[in-house]
């Protein structure tokens, strides 16, 4: 542990704090005028399409294409989780196999 | 309470995959945490009160470098913003659910929420008991992951690299489904395009508020372009 238990304990309340600010914005800014207002309610139907969308791309934020290895490792398992979920469309496998293969490539061939 | 179980039995299938995803990802950060000399109690705690995988992983870096609360503080909020997303998406799901409505949000994860989003209770299956016990599920997977991933990793050491792809795996599965239960593909397109252009303009650590705003601004004006066709979330659209 570099931090003392206190100073821990303070991060861990600020996260929380910032995590929960995020979460409960919405609800309290939107108060009530969810019902009449078609813009919110237009960006709630379309808004989990493009976050899911952000994510995707948040997590792969990190892949270098200037140096080795060119983020062949998330391109390869990515492209079989592709495969993969069209052929069988099971969740788990897909997840399961997609992580499985991303470890091997970037423990034993991507080294 | 014959209405409670009646919900769990409803929502435990739909938490399966996050199961899964949970166990990985919390034994790996509980693995994580004990690699920097944070005991189990420690992670418990954080993923009891957080509760929140990306955030706490970014922790860990703020755990392991100078004390600085604000710049942790600031940092959640940057990595986590993308909640206020899922708020303002959910907050016609969630206008009438009382008494459980602050665990809901409390409880309103990356993977929460697409389970939420996505789904809708079976008929006869109370609606507010059925997203509090998949947002109950999917906190006890991860706590119970936490608690793994701390004894393991102070047991055993094996080599975890590559295993926080499961996250990746998880949101490209997901982003797959709704692609294809879902005919217009401009929402996730913006989603992805706009992301991958502030990334490339704003570099990995300040690109997520750009991108969301130039989300926001696509959205509304493919909206003002054509109004009428864009249909709810919440069809039979589910993660699996």
């Amino acid at each position: 542990m570099t931090l003392t238990p206190v100073q821990t304990l303070i991060i861990i309340f600020m996260v929380s704090i910032g995590t929960m600010i995020t979460r409960f914005l919405p609800f309290l800014v939107f108060k009530g005028t969810r019902s009449n207002n078609s813009y919110i309610g237009y960006l709630s139907r379309v808004l989990p399409y493009s976050a899911i969308g952000l994510l995707v791309v948040f997590c792969l934020k990190d892949i270098s294409f200037k140096s080795p290895v060119y983020g062949l490792p998330e391109i390869i398992s990515i492209c079989c989780i592709i495969a993969l979920h069209y052929w069988k469309e099971n969740t788990l496998l897909s997840i399961g196999a997609g992580t499985v293969i991303y470890m091997v490539l970037v423990q034993f061939i991507f080294t | 309470m014959k209405e409670k179980i009646t919900a769990l039995k409803a929502a435990f299938p739909h938490t399966i995959p996050v199961l899964t995803g949970f166990i990985f990802l919390g034994t790996a950060y509980g693995i994580l945490m004990s690699s920097k000399g944070y005991g189990v109690g420690w992670t418990v705690l954080f993923s009891l009160i957080v509760f929140a995988g990306s955030a706490q992983y970014l922790a860990i870096t703020f755990l392991t470098s100078v004390f600085n609360p604000l710049y942790a503080l600031l940092m959640t909020l940057i990595i986590n913003a993308r909640h206020i997303f899922y708020g303002i998406s959910l907050l016609d799901k969630y206008k009438d659910t009382g008494r459980l409505k602050p665990y809901l949000i409390f409880g309103l994860c990356d993977e929460t929420f697409s389970i939420v989003c996505s789904t809708n209770p079976p008929e006869g299956v109370n609606r507010n008991w059925f997203y509090f016990f998949i947002t109950l599920l999917d906190h006890s997977y991860w706590v119970l992951g936490s608690v793994l991933g701390g004894i393991l990793g102070s047991i055993v050491s094996f080599n975890t690299k590559g295993l926080d792809f499961v996250l990746t795996a998880l949101f490209t599965v997901i982003f797959i489904g709704q692609w294809k239960t879902r005919k217009d593909h401009k929402p996730a397109i913006i989603g992805v395009l706009c992301s991958v252009i502030c990334l490339v303009i704003f570099g990995q650590s300040n690109f997520i508020i750009p991108s969301m705003i130039a989300i926001l601004a696509a959205l509304t004006i493919f909206r003002k372009a054509e109004k009428e066709e864009i249909k709810p979330c919440d069809e039979k659209e589910s993660v699996q």
